[in-house]
């Protein structure tokens, strides 16, 4: 793989992605009467190229939940032909130097997607989904986040049946996400032209927060949508396989008890009210 | 005239004109009272015959209690899981037998469960051919939750039998010819073939079609569940390109599995049989005009 990119890496998932430099000049570009971005530019935009981040655990950390061969595999082959791929198609054009995240948000086009798209979306939602497990994960969130559970769902039992039914009935590839829906006042309020509604900002208060469980197909992610991921469980086949055959209930309830890192889901909130607080 | 390989329609020439109308049901003909199926609903007197509850009309002589006037038993499976036409090591080396095993055995398996399921559930749906019930559930656009688990067991039906033993190679007689005439030649097609394997993102299929009114052979993919009959074309070949299909053979390597399908498991006479049916509906060949 090429040289480390410093915005890649400063663009990390629980840092506020949609200040990074690249996103404020690319929707500076399509609106001039947004509120500028006050983030500092993070000096050495250099890039372009997309690395493959392996899992914060070593390959064999996770078993016997989920085995060092689909491991091996899975990050090993697929992430790192997502990221082979989208790097050989972005070299030379307008997306070779944004971050992973204006990449996506950049090919998705409004749904009317381009060829990187679907690369790029895959290297970010597996990055997303190796932070979302750990050894010896699973148990119960707690604090702040235990609250909006049980705010938004009744209980915490209750958003495992949700998050369990939308991974079941995700027929073929998708993913099942819970995340942090956002709400599109300022939009609104800006009365900016439909055509950038593709913009998305959050409201400040919390209140308006809501923990919301998706389930999206092959490659969509709910950055598209608006809304902050907090966690993901990958059900493309290729992901339990090798392990569970055709059982993906059973890939569901072993990701749920012994592999969910709600440590990072925690955190990735935290970041989300960070990132509306600290406009 | 091209009709539907699955529907009974019945022509009738009552003008210069030539008009499609249903076969009338039995019941309809001979005036009875009592179960006769919905008239919107396409006919397949077949399956409504042979799934018809025994009459309770009682002839000459029989009493009310004899026990042949017992309740019918109520219908518990709709549709079967058909076994491949080969045996489950019969692909081996190139589809292992723990993938026939797995494939056929789990998730066909577990496909045909599920549509009896969705149908022990109520009436509405009783009585299509598979083929109708994926045109029905599909719904123009809008399928209905037994869309899926529909059009799986059908599809699924169509790989095991374009496969075969012994497969691969080149196809013979009117079929190349086709071929050779819609794509140049064979090894375009295959090239072609492969690539768009390749070039599908997510799960589906990739499928050898008759085009009915172009009148000419294509390649199409389709996602997930759908397949080429909901657009009334016909299916000469297909391919699973989910990934459980060639997972615990090839692991990511696509590439390998779809040269593999192509040079030794395609079943070249299964396409020709399906085209050579086909031709009873599509006229590839150059009308001819008699001249007075």
């Amino acid at each position: 793989m090429v040289m480390a990119s410093v915005t890649t890496i400063a663009s990390h998932l629980t840092s506020t992605f949609l200040y990074a430099p690249e996103f404020c000049r690319l929707s500076q570009s399509l609106h001039t009467s947004q509120r500028p971005c006050t983030r500092k530019s993070v000096s050495g935009t250099i890039s372009a190229n997309i690395d493959l981040k392996p899992p914060p655990y070593a390959l064999d950390a996770l078993e016997p939940h989920m085995s060092k061969e689909t491991l091996e595999y899975h990050w090993g082959k697929h992430h790192r032909g997502y990221v082979n791929n989208l790097n050989k198609q972005i070299e030379g054009t307008e997306l070779d130097k944004m971050s992973l995240e204006s990449i996506i948000l950049a090919s998705h086009n409004k749904g009317d997607i381009l060829p990187a798209f679907n690369n790029a979306a895959q290297v970010w939602n597996h990055e997303f989904f190796w932070e979302s497990m750990k050894p010896g994960g699973g148990g119960k969130p707690s604090g702040e986040l235990l609250e909006l559970i049980n705010r938004d769902f009744g209980s915490f039992e209750a958003l495992i049946q949700e998050f369990k039914l939308a991974a079941t009935t995700q027929f073929g590839s998708g993913w099942a996400w819970l995340v942090c829906k956002c709400l599109f006042h300022q939009i609104y309020n800006q009365k900016l032209e439909p055509i950038f509604f593709n913009v998305y900002f959050c409201v400040d208060d919390l209140e308006d927060k809501k923990l919301v469980v998706l389930k999206s197909s092959n490659a969509i992610n709910p950055l598209v949508l608006g809304s902050y991921p907090l966690l993901t469980l990958d059900v493309w086949e290729h992901a339990y396989y090798l392990d569970f055959k055709n059982l993906r209930p059973d890939y569901i309830s072993t990701f749920l008890d012994k592999l969910v890192s709600w440590d990072a889901v925690s955190s990735r909130l935290e970041a989300a009210k960070v990132s509306i607080e600290g406009k | 005239m091209s009709w539907s390989s699955s529907n009974y329609l019945c022509l009738s020439s009552s003008s210069s004109v030539t008009q499609f109308s249903r076969c009338k049901l039995p019941c309809e003909s001979e005036g009875q009272r009592g179960k006769c199926q919905d008239l919107n609903r396409a006919t397949n007197i077949s399956a409504y015959n042979s799934l018809k509850p025994p009459s309770f009309k009682l002839d000459k002589g029989q009493r009310r209690n004899d026990h042949v006037l017992k309740k019918p038993r109520n219908i518990s499976a709709y549709y079967s899981l058909k076994p491949p036409p080969y045996k489950f090591d019969a692909l081996e080396p190139y589809m292992s037998k723990r993938t026939l095993e797995v494939h056929w055995g789990e998730h066909h398996r577990g496909y045909v469960e599920s549509l009896n399921k969705y149908l022990g559930k109520d009436d509405i749906l009783y009585g299509y051919t598979l083929d109708e019930l994926i045109r029905v559930t599909y719904n123009n656009g809008n399928p209905l939750p037994e869309y899926n688990v529909a059009a799986q067991v059908w599809n699924h039906d169509f790989f095991w039998e374009s496969m075969q033993p012994g497969g691969g190679n080149l196809p013979i007689l009117g079929l190349l010819e086709q071929i050779e005439k819609d794509f140049g030649s064979f090894s375009n097609f295959r090239e072609e073939f492969i690539e768009t394997a390749l070039t599908l993102f997510g799960s589906g299929w990739v499928w050898l079609v008759l085009k009915r009114n172009e009148k000419r052979l294509a390649i199409a993919t389709t996602t997930n569940a759908v397949t080429p009959l909901v657009w009334d074309d016909i299916p000469l070949l297909s391919l699973d390109m989910w990934e459980h299909s060639y997972y615990l053979d090839y692991k990511n390597d696509k590439a390998r599995y779809v040269n593999v399908f192509m040079d030794h498991l395609v079943s070249w006479n299964a396409a020709l049989a399906r085209m050579a049916r086909a031709q009873s509906f599509v006229n590839l060949g150059e009308p001819k005009i008699p001249v007075a």
